[in-house]
């Protein structure tokens, strides 16, 4: 037993490698992990249950479309609106997009920013949060008398809603980085930059990628709702005035389409930024690391 | 056994020849009034392997890291007389830091957490890597370039951890508890790893512990430290040769010189 000579070099004699976690491998079925189908099938069954309880509901007591439709017939009128609707839609998701990469650019950097400089943080981080708790209704007029510019105007507003959660959980994670690690980059004579680079970026990804999954949906409703309050009309309008001029005109199938139109864009955001936070995530971070027990 | 143990080669490091770092009459008071470290002297010959042994609170810890340049002493000097002019005070020394915990980065596997030092320092990729992967093996780790921190136990995290120290080939290698989360059989497999890599390396190793018996295992030289506020209380030689190994650790030697070592810090604990 001299191992005090020899142990550096040699392998293992499993000590370590033993008490290292398993990898744990789960049947699949039809090439997605079989505890994945329940999450899906679940919320399926129930979707098809409560439509089908609409669609009985509105035929059972002759409820005219233009109080509530039956969830066929906004299907239908999905299909045959669907060329006013779908430019009414891309319309939305424009400024929705847009919206969320400049609420993505403007956030990371103030909070890049504000981890630099204390001062900063201090001096502009309250005006942040009144930007975030003044309604968006309240001050969306406003904005649409000083930007001019309709598209513009919406685009402030929704950049205005979706800027914060990014903001705050940003900060939130550039200062949460090992405070141990920090004092080894001194250590190793780190300059400003490599610490921000090396250390308190990385750090700042999963609570990053928790606010843009926040934004994502918010970008979306004060597209919306900054729509609302604008109520512009012609051909540049997005899906907000396709449901306020389908109600004035009773078209409330429409309406029904168009607000559909608006949840299946929002879950699919939800959708995408959940994957994406998954696929940078999943090698490292706790929030993706399944165990079993 | 005795015998047995007599049998291995007597290797007496040459130590104490030059001091690579002497603290004198240094204190260190932080912001709320606590008295950390009080009046500690100490030098640090090239090539020793010293540890410090004391109590919780006994500012053990503060005197590594302000050794390190972590902070500095409210009084006193810290010196490095071959480091020449102009450079004490510094980061840039050659120096390497276990912490209490591994503290790797987690999204970075184990090969980019050890060539962190070199990538600050602007080594060329290819050479980091390369030196890197040896630093790997030489912890025991060849073959677990790719693996994530939370895909390693904790003594491989440490073993990782050492290496990242070691990858720059430090003069001086300091430990602030490294191996207190760990279970006994694993500690004493990296005090073994530890003692070879110190051995092969040559670097001063400064050791923070609270327990004797490793302390004794590793040092040539123990310094007792008591509490409230943090002084030395007494500096032990443990003559003992190396290599050491399982046999010493089963010697009446090594018995004698922790009821000794631990006598002291009794006393320190009482003082």
């Amino acid at each position: 037993m001299s191992s005090s000579s020899s142990a550096t070099s040699v392998p293992h004699d499993g000590t370590d490698a033993e008490a290292r976690p398993l990898a744990v491998a789960e049947p699949s079925i039809l090439g997605l992990p079989a505890s994945f189908w329940p999450r899906i099938l679940a919320p399926i069954a129930v979707g098809i249950l409560v439509l089908g309880l609409w669609e009985f509901a509105v035929r059972w007591n002759e409820v005219p479309a233009y109080v509530l439709p039956g969830p066929i017939l906004v299907g239908q009128t999905l299909i045959s609106d669907w060329g006013t609707l779908s430019t009414s839609l891309w319309v939305t998701l424009r400024i929705t997009f847009m919206a969320l990469a400049a609420a993505v650019v403007v956030g990371v950097a103030l909070a890049v920013l504000f981890n630099q400089s204390k001062w900063l943080e201090m001096a502009l981080l309250p005006y942040a949060v009144i930007l975030q708790v003044t309604p968006i209704v309240a001050i969306a007029p406003l904005i649409i008398i000083w930007a001019g510019d309709i598209n513009l105007s919406l685009l402030i507003c929704a950049w205005i809603v979706a800027f914060f959660p990014i903001l705050s959980n940003t900060i939130l994670g550039l200062n949460s980085a090992d405070h141990n690690l920090i004092n080894f980059f001194q250590l190793h004579g780190a300059t400003r930059w490599q610490t921000l680079r090396h250390l308190k970026l990385p750090a700042a990804l999963p609570y990053f990628l928790a606010g843009l999954k926040i934004s994502g949906g918010l970008a979306l409703i004060g597209a919306v709702v900054a729509e609302f309050v604008a109520g512009t009309g012609g051909s540049e309008s997005g899906l907000a005035y396709r449901i306020l001029e389908a109600g004035y005109q009773l078209k409330i199938p429409r309406v029904f389409a168009a607000l559909l139109m608006i949840s299946l864009s929002g879950i699919a955001i939800f959708l995408a930024t959940s994957l994406i936070s998954h696929l940078l995530l999943r090698r490292w971070h706790e929030s993706a690391l399944k165990r079993e027990n | 056994m005795d015998t047995a143990y007599l049998s291995t080669p007597h290797a007496v490091r040459e130590t104490g020849a030059e001091p690579l770092v002497c603290v004198r009459n240094v204190s260190k008071q932080f912001a709320n009034g606590t008295l950390a470290v009080r009046d500690v002297n100490l030098s640090l010959g090239t090539g020793e392997f010293v540890s410090l042994l004391g109590p919780s609170g006994c500012g053990k810890s503060t005197l590594l890291r302000m050794i390190a340049g972590l902070g500095s002493p409210s009084t006193g000097t810290i010196d490095w007389p071959s480091a020449g002019e102009g450079m004490e005070g510094k980061t840039e020394r050659d120096l390497g830091f276990v912490f209490q915990d591994p503290t790797l980065m987690p999204w970075a596997n184990a090969l980019a957490n050890v060539m962190l030092p070199l990538v600050l320092k602007h080594v060329p990729k290819r050479e980091a890597q390369k030196r890197a992967v040896e630093m790997l093996a030489l912890v025991g780790l060849k073959g677990f370039e790719k693996s994530y921190p939370r895909e390693l136990s904790g003594g491989m995290k440490m073993r990782v951890s050492i290496a990242r120290a070691l990858v720059m080939r430090p003069k001086i290698l300091l430990m602030d508890e490294p191996f207190a989360a760990l279970d006994e059989i694993t500690r004493h497999r990296l005090n073994d790893d530890l003692l070879s890599l110190w051995w092969r390396e040559r670097f001063t190793a400064v050791f923070v512990t609270h327990s004797v018996f490793e302390s004794v295992y590793l040092s040539q030289r123990i310094v007792v430290m008591a509490a409230r506020p943090g002084r030395v209380m007494a500096d032990l030689d443990v003559s003992a040769p190396y290599p050491r190994d399982e046999l010493f650790r089963t010697s009446p030697e090594y018995a004698h010189l922790c009821r000794l070592a631990s006598g002291k810090l009794k006393e320190a604990i009482g003082a």
